[in-house]
């Protein structure tokens, strides 16, 4: 089987620091890759690059393209890199503000993929909204409320229905239960686990939180300074860390 | 006045603006930037289009200058004064005899011939400004056909008024590539954007020229299931009986009442003239 | 019946007329000259010029007249005159070193080669209303020292000897011209320069005063002002040297911000940098603290989102002819606008009313 994102020797500095660097891994259709670390650890720089908000300064990025098979993103013109960006690609950021459209309503703000890819019915489009609404258990009568009006659990949940509704084929997610209340974490990550499931998702999910990647994901990556320590399946690394930094940080979740 | 150049610009100037004016014609909707000069006119009362006018008439053009539709209204006739003045070129009010008609809100009611060029002013030449105020950044969404945006705010419109609540300015396709402004004229006026003449559109502040070549193809925005209406007041003209035409509200008395006329005047004159008369036409005739 | 106002070309010739005559005030009060406008409004004079991009202080006065004393139709006016005029070249970069200086301060420093110069300034005159002038303003002749002769050394020439100033670069590339090219972003430093020093001072320095209170503060020093002569040079293709066509009158303002340092620069001063044609201290100050917050990308620094931070911002607003153009164009009829919009809205009420009155008859 043809890997959907091969990562290959990723790396970036800014001047003379390390953001992150010698990174290389192959995700499969349907598998959700979990990266952790500590703030500073290079694992939000690793994001940005492969999700092409930030341009590495070695490495490739090759994607599973549905028309051409895989292709290095890293090279691809702008125009098709967008093109990307509003198809086949989703990005979940941690704070909702950063993506949503705060002054569109909900339902605007799902539409907002389907017209970018030529939908032109009105009365599709807010079927579609609101029956993506009542998927991450929106209410579909707030369809034409502004997310201002929301929680800020709601907005999140928002964010995802509006980045999945075009039905992408790799998602990369920024801690997307930071910032939220406990139990609203609980209830976001239920969420998410079903719609992975149930969509046959293939994402990556940067967090500092291990219970998240715990639930979410496959395989698990550990970064510390800018370097990968440790990789493997997520319970084997969870379960029996190898690295000594591994280790601290699972023996610090414990101790909680 | 005799210290000027035909026109009021310098020939170095008007070849700059006809340059700009041909790309414009070779890439329609798409605008092109250009080195707008100071007017002796202020900026925003239709310098883009007197600049295009300049770069575009001849000694042997017939130059008609319209303002909501009509030729006497103030900015029209000083328009029209500038270049009485400056180019001497011969000047008219009925659209059939103008070679270069200069338009500030509306597009004539007669349909145009080939050998006819309608310059448009232009305030705000970029159809995205309102949901993006960047530069920097609209250019890269026209570049990159972006367009999806322009649509969530038609979506939003729907979604709190039950309708495309856009009566003017409202944007059009060129041509299946470029989304434009057609310029502030009603909606009422967007069908007739596909016409036989030359259209051509200035901004003088914002530095833009754009341009709709002859039989091109021009969609009003919209969705399937709310698709574009062009509308006007449900009324004949009360002064020459026309029933397709743009009409002005004109509030008559202290009570309220009201007439419709036809925003075009020379059209209204032109029926009357013909013998075509409406509820009101003695009164109003006089 | 009322009939439909619309003006014609009799009621502008009437108003022009009427314009006229407001102007010229009650004629049992005397003329101003454009002389006197031009000896006595010398600041006014200046700002027009300035803004105007167009150093004749006799022209300067007759827009001023003209326009009534509105400053920014008199700026108008100057501009609409420049843009007729031929262009026969562009002038060599004026030296600014050789500068015959009528005031020339530094904040950085207690004295310096050059000397500290006074000149003719408003900073230490208290603001009371002098109702000797209302009688007559004839003044006794100032005492007058010995001129200096030879340069005067700018003070960032010390600074930049000892290389603690950030190094501007020297370039032979042709400046753009934002008279001649359309403005694109983002635009370079030398098409910004020009966009300020031609902006509206009102603009320039409530942009400049936003800096100083915190919104991407960058505290300045005054590391020089300087107001004086300079000769402008032109190269003669037919000569094949450059000779003095004439001189105008400058203000140039250097200030001297402090630096941390970057990724790529270590820590030193850095400019910001102000010129504007004759006396216009104000304008100039404000011109180099807005170039410096301008520069953050360029020095590694921080954008932090502070209006003077962003070059598109600044640079579309700063026009005041632009801006008084389009802010006074909703003068004209837009009644063909209204009136769609005014249908639009009948439109819409009918159908909220047609939505909300069934319920009612259910009810």
């Amino acid at each position: 089987m043809t890997p959907l994102l091969q990562v290959k020797g990723i790396e970036k500095r800014y001047g003379t620091r390390i953001g992150c660097t010698g990174v290389g891994f192959d995700l499969y259709p349907g598998e959700v890759m979990g990266i952790v670390g500590e703030s500073g650890s290079g694992k939000s720089t690793l994001l940005n690059c492969l999700a092409g908000h930030l341009e590495p300064d070695a490495g490739q990025v090759i994607f599973d393209t549905r028309a051409n098979g895989p292709v290095d993103t890293l090279t691809m013109s702008e125009p098709e890199r967008r093109m990307l960006g509003r198809t086949d690609w989703a990005f979940v950021h941690q704070h909702a503000r950063d993506g949503l459209r705060m002054s569109v309503s909900a339902g605007g703000n799902i539409g907002e993929r389907l017209m970018a890819v030529g939908d032109r019915h009105y009365g599709d489009i807010r079927d579609k909204a609101i029956d993506w609404l009542g998927r991450v258990e929106i209410d579909g009568t707030r369809v034409d409320d502004r997310p201002t009006a929301f929680s800020g659990g709601m907005q999140q949940r928002l964010q995802i229905a509006r980045n999945l509704v075009t039905g992408p084929r790799l998602v990369f997610m920024d801690e997307p239960t930071g910032g939220l209340d406990v139990s609203v974490q609980a209830r976001l990550l239920d969420l998410l686990r079903g719609l992975v499931r149930e969509m046959g998702l293939s994402a990556i999910i940067v967090t500092h939180d291990l219970a998240v990647v715990r639930l979410l994901a496959d395989r698990l990556m550990v970064m510390k300074d800018g370097h990968v320590v440790e990789s493997g399946l997520t319970d084997q690394v969870l379960d029996d860390p190898q690295h000594a930094y591994t280790q601290l940080l699972v023996s610090s979740v414990l101790q909680v | 006045m005799s210290a000027y150049n035909f026109a009021y610009l310098d020939e170095q100037t008007k070849r700059m603006i006809r340059r700009a004016i041909l790309k414009g014609l070779a890439v329609p909707g798409y605008q092109v930037p250009f080195a707008s000069r100071e007017m002796p006119m202020p900026y925003g009362w239709g310098t883009g289009g007197v600049q295009v006018s300049a770069a575009t008439l001849t000694p042997d053009d017939t130059f008609k200058v319209i303002d909501q539709g009509a030729d006497d209204t103030t900015n029209a006739v000083s328009i029209r004064k500038f270049f009485e003045k400056t180019a001497g070129v011969a000047t008219t009010e009925e659209t059939e005899m103008a070679t270069v008609i200069q338009t500030r809100h509306r597009i004539p009611e007669a349909k145009l011939r080939e050998d006819q060029i309608l310059v448009y002013q232009v305030p705000i030449p970029e159809p995205l400004r309102f949901l993006e105020p960047r530069e920097t950044e609209t250019r890269k969404m026209h570049s990159l056909e972006e367009y999806g945006l322009m649509h969530v705010k038609l979506y939003e419109d729907i979604s709190q008024h039950g309708a495309i609540s856009t009566a003017y300015a409202y944007p059009v396709k060129v041509s299946g590539r470029y989304v434009m402004d057609p310029s502030p004229i009603p909606k009422f006026d967007n069908p007739k954007l596909e016409m036989e003449a030359i259209q051509l559109f200035g901004a003088g502040r914002e530095q833009r020229i754009y341009a709709v070549p002859p039989h091109t193809r021009v969609v009003s925005l919209d969705f399937e299931d709310y698709p574009f209406e062009a509308t006007k007041a449900n009324h004949p003209c009360d002064l020459c009986g026309a029933e397709d035409s743009y009409l002005d509200e004109v509030i008559m008395d202290d009570a309220g009442n009201r007439m419709f006329v036809c925003s075009d005047t020379d059209y209204c004159r032109s029926r009357r003239k013909a013998g075509h008369q409406g509820r009101m036409a003695t009164e109003g005739a006089a | 019946m009322y009939v439909a106002v619309k003006g014609g070309e009799k009621a502008i010739e009437n108003a022009h007329a009427w314009l006229a005559e407001e102007r010229r005030g009650d004629k049992d009060v005397a003329e101003l000259s454009i002389a006197q406008i031009r000896e006595q409004l010398s600041l006014a004079v200046n700002r027009v010029m300035a803004e105007g991009s167009l150093f004749d202080p006799d022209l300067a006065a007759l827009a001023i007249k003209q326009a009534r004393g509105d400053l920014i139709e008199a700026i108008f006016l100057i501009r609409a005159y420049r843009t007729t005029l031929p262009r026969f070249g562009y002038s060599n970069p004026v030296d600014t070193g050789e500068m015959t200086c009528d005031r020339r301060i530094s904040a950085t420093f207690k004295d310096a080669p050059g000397g500290q110069v006074l000149g003719p300034t408003f900073d230490y005159t208290h603001r009371l209303l002098d109702f000797k002038l209302a009688a007559e303003g004839e003044v006794a002749p100032a005492p007058e020292g010995q001129p200096r002769s030879g340069s005067t050394p700018h003070i960032s020439g010390f600074l930049k000897a000892e290389d603690i100033l950030q190094d501007e670069p020297a370039s032979d590339a042709a400046p753009g011209d934002l008279t001649r090219e359309p403005m694109e972003y983002p635009a370079t430093r030398p098409l910004r320069l020009q966009s300020l020093t031609r902006g509206d001072e009102g603009f320039v320095l409530g942009m400049a005063y936003s800096t100083q209170r915190g919104y991407a503060r960058n505290h300045a020093f005054v590391g020089e002002l300087r107001i004086g002569k300079v000769a402008v040079e032109m190269e003669i293709p037919e000569l094949g040297f450059a000779i003095e066509i004439g001189e105008v009158e400058l203000t140039e303002c250097e200030t001297v911000n402090q630096f941390k340092g970057s990724k790529v620069e270590p820590p030193q001063f850095t400019r910001g940098y102000g010129l504007v044609f004759g006396q216009s201290e104000r304008k100039s100050i404000a011109m180099a603290l807005v170039d410096r917050a301008l520069r953050w990308k360029e020095l590694g620094e921080d954008n932090l989102g502070a209006p003077a931070q962003d070059e598109e911002f600044v640079l579309s607003h700063a026009d005041n002819i632009q801006a008084t153009g389009f802010l006074e164009h909703i003068k004209l009829p837009h009644y063909v606008d209204f009136q769609s919009e005014l249908e639009l809205v009948r439109k819409l009420r009918r159908e909220a009313e047609d939505r909300i009155s069934p319920k009612e008859a259910a009810e």
